[in-house]
């Protein structure tokens, strides 16, 4: 086995050196009905050869996004990542190295950490970020739990724009311990009225902006009524790169951002990993929850970085902290600031308005195709369209002529018959204008 | 001696230079600033086609203040990061010994593999239609974890271990609730050298942690933990092997006994690679477990994650696991997202996460179980498992076991009696192996031991590395105990940074670079020549 170093004639010298005679004196108290007898009933062995064999023949059953006009979104984006990225994160420095626990020889991972944090911060312009959490969802998840402990209150409201799957992670983090949720029915149109439901009982106010309909919503309304009664607003953004173009949350009286990484530095992957990115005002970072780097010195007064404030977490207070995470999503995070290291404010920029161009082009085209109605007032790079009939036929009959069409609202709302015809419509700087043509061509042929 | 230009061929015998570098660098040690102070404005590393000619649909919000988000071009930003990488140990450069980590080799195939085209640019939200590679890959993956640990039933969307201890125990929630006795079963049972993310999971849940201790020879004694149960305690939350490295060898007595007053029985399975092919958690009465396929199933560590961490369960509990499902049917496996598809019995907690789970780490495992195979897997365990005893054999004599001389599993745990008198503490050694261009072990865990020392090898140790890994502790062992004291507590000095001060960090925390002059113009804290 190619993995495993040690010869026959290595193991019988190592159980010499150790003082037993077989390696079953070894696992002795493993109790002996219990034991395996033989092998257990898998497949032997394979050479390289075998196993890019197989795996291949798996792979080449799926169709590539990149091979076929692609316009799906809901949460998970294609983006552009620069080659470079993808090989400074298998460095084996980096790829290949633990939770930074030494810090005098992790000292590359920390000041990554360091800078993504305050990537993270500029970006949504926020005081604090985290060091990243599993995904956009389950940093939602924690960002309620957050609210709660910040706030003592139980209740979260959940607005109709959030993301249905978020909201189920929510709901299922959230209502495993005391508290209520208060989730408004999916909101299409944003138009629904979330101010009346924030009273004094309210521990924070989940939004999301882009909408999971892809409308952008005003948060400085919510954060006043937030701020009213003393409740926190949550904003959660599963689109990053739109805030190249948009007001961020932070600006707008956000208190915690809950937000997806995925789009700069990461492949979509069928979902994961990703990486969540979480920030908060200054005043609240003794409740937040994840890993959180830091600045210091050494013995010699040298700028280093350290994992801090630990005594929030699992390995310190057990069952005292804020939360159990313990190993996140560091090489995602990593993804993601070596390509908004390259982007830059500029790059960011530019990258933004080309997305929010590539999607008004594509908004207008479909507009332009009978039986398709645009939704939305406002967008980013996603919008909503309604189209006659099962939205979910429409996508399969264009993913059978080889375009990838969009999300089918009724694949993550599958109990809302008025939901039915709605489409999720993406569009990225991937996208050309034969793709945009191909995608109207083909709708006009299956409606 | 001199070449045909005069040109010196072998070094000049002199004394060791003791003057600081102009720059502060040490030959390949080079000091590399943040981002945000060698940036300049308007740098980037790609290069964006210009948007065009369009009217935007923004309501009005455009961004208004900058972003402050630094540029670099792409030969500085490679620069930035490949330099920063030097100051990181890694596996790949030598034993990495951090035990219930499990720093095993993390082979390249696994990455080759995971980026496919078919696995790495395919979205979850695709129709199910056009990746049926994907969806077989997640049920192969899910065959062979239920194969491996003889379980009912495996929900393979958790993050991270600690993810799949809350997917574990939701279940086990959930099962209390279905059978009306979430109000009366309120404690978990948690032995006091668990990982630190079990009695975090449980408290999360609302539940009360009661502490286990452990027996003289550092397992669990059935007895006790037949006195803490009752109709009271809902699970036991029990690591096997434990943080000590000893298997639990009354686990099949305490299984019986949790069963017997209607709890459940979870395990944590961070330390499932000493005992793959040997025996399987569904024989020892195990409910649920979850898997860490960054540990066992060597997906890398990446420097704190990405994970993945999937829950098997037994068939009492199998119908409370999550969405999405992987369920295994005749004609292959199928891929439930919602609660409209779900057959008759199954009850889904909730959702623990978006879309599927860490797909990326499911080709990782699935390649590296390939290349296993059966065979494979099982002679990893024994190797892990030889590793760790060689080293315990190699340094019984010098260093202290809490539990007496006996058979380890995967890992071997000292505490600091050896060090006992000699002014070195475990900190002190466990910096000084830096020096020695190695990884510390786990230090201080598990707390049932004063000044833990738990080493985990694992089976990517050739004899040769693990023999002078050996002879290096053996050497700081005769060093401390010869009173060099002070050079212990002045380590590390070959790294590329002291011992950093922590307390500072967490008195006056500077979570992020603070802008006292707007990017690229503040000046290097450290990097600049005096």
């Amino acid at each position: 086995m190619r993995y495993l170093p040690l010869s026959t004639a290595d193991r019988e010298a190592m159980l010499a050196g150790i003082g037993v005679a077989s390696i079953d004196d070894l696992f002795a108290d493993i109790p002996h009905d219990r034991r395996l007898a033989g092998l257990p009933d898998l497949p032997l062995a394979k050479s390289e050869i075998e196993v890019e064999r197989v795996l291949g023949r798996m792979a080449a059953r799926n169709m590539p996004a990149g091979s076929v006009p692609f316009f799906v979104g809901a949460g998970a984006y294609r983006h552009h990542v620069p080659a470079t990225v993808d090989h400074l994160i298998q460095r084996s420095e980096f790829l290949t190295s633990y939770t930074p626990y030494q810090p005098e020889i992790s000292q590359g991972t920390l000041q990554c950490l360091f800078e993504f944090q305050t990537q993270v911060a500029a970006l949504t312009a926020m005081e604090v970020a985290n060091s990243g959490m599993y995904d956009g969802s389950t940093a939602a998840g924690e960002a309620v739990l957050m609210a709660r402990r910040v706030t003592k209150r139980g209740k979260a409201v959940l607005s109709g724009g959030l993301h249905p799957q978020y909201r189920a992670v929510v709901e299922t983090l959230a209502g495993m311990s005391d508290g209520t949720i208060d989730a408004l029915p999916p909101d299409p149109r944003a138009s629904e009225d979330i101010l009346a439901r924030i009273d004094n009982d309210t521990a924070c106010v989940v939004v999301q902006s882009p909408s999971f309909y892809g409308s952008l919503i005003d948060l400085k309304p919510i954060a006043a009524r937030c701020r009213e009664v003393g409740a926190l607003l949550v904003a959660v953004v599963t689109e990053i790169v739109s805030l190249g173009l948009i007001e961020p949350p932070g600006a707008e009286g956000a208190d915690i951002v809950a937000a997806e990484g995925q789009s700069l530095g990461n492949a979509l992957s069928f979902g994961g990993p990703y990486v969540g990115l979480f920030a908060c005002r200054q005043k609240h970072i003794r409740q937040m929850p994840g890993r959180l780097t830091g600045e210091t010195v050494d013995a010699e007064g040298a700028r280093g970085f350290v994992l801090t404030l630990s005594t929030r977490e699992q390995h310190i207070r057990r069952d005292k902290a804020t939360s159990n995470i313990c190993t996140s999503s560091g090489l995602c995070a990593l993804a993601f600031s070596i390509h908004a290291t390259l982007l830059g404010e500029t790059g960011l920029r530019r990258l933004a308005a080309v997305n929010h161009a590539n999607a008004v082009r594509l908004a207008d085209a479909l507009s332009g195709v009978k039986g398709v109605r645009v939704l939305n007032d406002t967008f980013f790079n996603e919008f909503t369209i309604r189209v006659p009939g099962k939205a979910n036929d429409v996508i399969e009959k264009l993913a059978a002529k080889g375009i990838l069409g969009g999300v089918p609202v009724s694949r993550l709302e599958p109990d809302k018959s008025d939901l039915a015809d709605l489409i999720l419509v993406a569009s990225t700087e991937t996208n050309t204008d034969a793709d945009r043509a191909a995608l109207v061509a083909a709708l006009k042929e299956v409606l | 001696m001199l070449n045909k230009e005069n040109r010196p061929t072998a070094p000049a015998t002199v004394a060791t230079p003791t003057r600081d570098t102009f720059t502060g660098n040490r030959a390949l040690q080079v000091e590399e600033p943040l981002i945000f102070e060698i940036a300049r404005p308007g740098v980037t590393g790609v290069d964006v086609e210009e948007p065009g000619e369009f009217e935007a649909r923004l309501g009005g919000r455009e961004r208004r203040a900058p972003l402050g988000l630094p540029g670099l071009s792409e030969p500085e930003t490679v620069r930035h990061y490949v330099r920063l990488s030097r100051n990181n140990y890694a596996i790949d450069m030598g034993v990495y010994p951090l035990g219930s980590c499990t720093m095993k080799h993390n082979p390249r195939l696994n990455e080759k593999m995971a980026r496919l085209a078919g696995f790495a640019d395919i979205h979850p939200l695709q129709p199910l239609s056009t990746v049926p590679g994907a969806i077989e890959l997640i049920g192969e993956l899910a065959r062979w974890l239920l194969e491996l640990t003889g379980m009912h039933t495996v929900a393979m969307s958790p993050k991270a271990g600690a993810h799949g201890e809350l997917c574990g125990m939701m279940a086990i929630k959930a099962a209390l609730v279905a059978r009306g006795e979430a109000g009366k079963r309120r404690k978990v049972l948690v032995p006091l050298s668990a990982h630190g993310t079990n009695p975090a999971t449980a408290a999360l849940l609302g539940f009360e942690v009661v502490d286990v201790p452990a027996r003289e020879d550092g397992t669990v004694d059935p007895k006790t933990a037949e006195s803490l149960l009752s109709d009271e305690v809902a699970a036991i939350m029990l690591t096997n092997p434990n943080t000590c490295g000893l298997f639990e060898r009354d686990v099949v007595a305490i299984g019986v006994a949790v069963h017997k007053v209607g709890a459940f029985f979870y395990a944590d399975g961070a330390n499932f690679n000493a005992i793959v092919g040997k025996v399987r958690p569904g024989d020892l009465g195990v409910d649920a477990m979850h898997l860490n396929l960054h540990k066992t199933f060597s997906t890398p560590h990446g420097g704190g994650g990405p994970g993945a961490g999937p829950v098997v369960f037994s068939e009492a509990l199998a119908p409370f696991a999550p969405l999405p499902l992987i369920r295994l049917e005749k004609d292959g496996p199928r891929l439930i997202e919602n609660e409209s598809e779900i057959a008759p019995g199954e009850k889904p907690f909730g959702r623990l996460t978006a879309f599927h789970g860490q797909m990326g780490m499911f080709v990782r495992a699935m390649s590296y179980m390939f290349s296993h195979g059966a065979d494979g897997l099982k002679q990893a365990s024994e190797d892990a498992v030889l590793n760790a005893n060689y080293v315990r054999a190699g340094l019984r004599d010098l260093f202290s076991q809490p539990f007496g001389d006996r058979v380890c599993m995967h890992e071997v745990l000292f505490d600091d009696r050896f060090l006992e008198g000699t002014g070195v503490t475990t900190l002190d050694f466990a910096k000084a192996m830096i020096d020695e261009g190695f990884h510390p072990m786990t230090m201080y865990f598990p707390l049932v031991v004063h000044g833990a020392m738990l080493i985990e090898p694992t089976e990517s140790e050739s004899k040769a590395a693990l023999d002078l890994f050996i002879a290096t502790l053996r050497d700081l062992a005769m060093r401390a105990k010869r009173g060099e004291a002070e050079s212990f507590r002045a380590a590390p000095v070959h790294a590329p940074r002291r011992r950093l001060d922590e307390t500072r960090a967490a008195r006056n925390p500077r979570l992020g670079w603070e802008k006292s002059a707007p990017i690229g113009e503040a000046p290097p804290t450290r990097h600049s020549p005096a």
